[in-house]
């Protein structure tokens, strides 16, 4: 029973979504690359914020990778896991201040 | 306080285990690689810098250490050695540098009239210094003895927080080497320029060290906004899969994927900076090798090489071809490693 959805192995694959419509994958590509280069923030402060939407997008192949990029970016576990704080403070706040939505519509509909 | 492999009576305390288990979790030879690159044979093309390994013994027992050292050790370089280091030093003059290590060369008992002989024969000395050993007692007037001296120091900090430093070199280490770090800069170092002060971090598990300049940058920003601590530059070194480090790799079940992540980050860039290029290393009996990590593996200089350095001339190890093995694949991944940090 090892068979999952989830093959660690795809994520040292990814590069081969790029033999369907090559020219897209390369515009991802770069971009991406791009994205986490030094520049007003630094690479270490971009992987962290990586970490974190990992968490948040529940992706275990971007915790994969950011959870060692964090580290070889110079990052340490209580660092890192107050970044996966922020995420979760930020989905748990997300649903949260939803509530004023439910509370709108209830005052609506009560008496 | 930790034991070493050689202690505990380990398999891995042999060098030759070492080199077997490297081979079943690498899936290429490091030769190889770079015939394909066309960078074969690996050619040293001059001595700049003799590196001494002047013993095993150390006041720690880091969980990574390449060397295997600690208090539990023995091994120590002789007077004699010491003499024969010098001589060699006065038939060669084209070696600049004199890189002092070990264990904690400091508590080899000639350390200080060997340092004092190098400078004298006019050589620039490093000392590779793993910080705590200035806290101890007998050690405590070190500064100032380094710094009359003018002796570089390079020493060990894995980051400058806690987390980190403490799961790698052992509890308590980090505030002792803040308050090592604090009397090196009272003694001058980093504030005068004859006194670099250069620190040294290596990832605290199985994986890569970040880029450099970039951390040197950031270290320097917290390490003065927290402490008040100066240093003139920030090495990274890659942990090399040996002795402890190659250890706590294969128990943790980490060897073959850090293998992997030391050939996928293969730079051919960084091989024309691999330090064994331009140094010689001498063990603690004598004997010659390649580099510190070639010592550790008992990997001797090439055929037709001195084995000793009482027979070391000018211009015999020159030119010549390096030893390698699986283990080379730690100095060419990334940006490169070597005793000075990144290569590339
Ligand atoms: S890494 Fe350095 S300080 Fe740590 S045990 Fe080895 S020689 Fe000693
Ligand atoms: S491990 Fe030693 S011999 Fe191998 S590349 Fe590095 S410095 Fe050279």
């Amino acid at each position: 029973m090892s068979e999952t959805y989830y093959k660690r192995d795809d994520l040292n694959r990814f590069p081969e979504i790029g033999k369907n419509a090559p020219d897209l994958a390369a515009k991802f590509f770069d971009w991406y690359g791009a994205v986490f280069q030094d520049g007003a923030l630094s690479a270490r402060e971009k992987s962290l914020i990586a970490l974190a939407v990992a968490h948040a997008v529940q992706c275990p192949y971007c915790i994969d990778a950011y959870s060692r990029d964090a580290l070889e970016k110079g990052s340490d576990a209580d660092q890192m896991t107050e970044a996966v704080h922020v995420a979760a403070a930020i989905r748990g706040g997300a649903s949260l201040v939803h509530g004023m939505q439910m509370r709108g519509h209830v005052e609506k509909l009560s008496m | 306080m930790g034991r070493s492999l050689q202690t505990l009576g380990s398999p891995l305390a042999q060098p030759r285990r070492q080199l077997e288990l490297l081979d079943e979790h690498t899936d290429a030879s490091f030769q190889e690689r770079l015939e394909v690159e066309r960078l074969w044979p690996l050619n040293a093309d001059t001595v700049d810098v003799l590196q001494l390994n002047v013993g095993r013994v150390c006041n720690q027992t880091c969980r990574h250490c390449h060397v295997d050292a600690g208090p539990d050790r023995r091994e120590q370089m002789s007077h004699e050695v010491f003499e024969d280091c010098l001589d060699a030093l006065e038939r060669i003059p084209s070696i600049a540098t004199v890189d002092i290590t070990g264990g904690a060369p400091e508590m080899n008992p000639s350390f200080r009239w060997f340092v004092e002989r190098c400078r004298s024969l006019g050589r620039h000395v490093m000392d590779r210094c793993n910080l705590t050993i200035i806290e101890t007692k007998t050690h405590a007037d070190l500064p100032e003895f380094l710094a009359g001296h003018q002796v570089e120091v390079v020493a060990s900090l894995p980051h400058y927080r806690p987390l980190a430093t403490d799961a790698q070199r052992g509890d308590g280490v980090f505030d002792k080497s803040l308050a090592a770090l604090k009397k090196l800069n009272a003694v001058g170092y980093a504030d005068d320029p004859a006194l670099r002060l250069s620190l040294v971090t290596n990832p605290a598990g199985a994986f890569l060290p970040g880029d450099q300049a970039a951390l040197e940058k950031e270290w320097k920003r917290e390490l003065l906004r927290r402490y008040g601590i100066r240093f003139n530059s920030l090495f990274t070194i890659t942990n090399m899969p040996i002795a402890r480090f190659l250890d706590w790799l294969h128990d943790s079940d980490n060897l073959s994927d850090y293998m992997a992540r030391l050939l996928g980050a293969f730079n051919p860039g960084a091989v024309s900076g691999v330090m064994c290029r331009s140094m010689l290393s001498v063990g603690y009996d004598g004997r010659l090798y390649d580099c510190d990590f070639n010592q550790m593996l008992e990997l001797e200089l090439s055929e037709g090489m001195p084995r000793h350095i009482r027979d070391l001339d000018a211009d015999s190890v020159k030119q010549r071809a390096v030893r390698v093995h699986q283990h080379c694949f730690g100095c060419t991944a990334g940006l490169g490693s070597s005793c000075g940090g990144a290569t590339v």
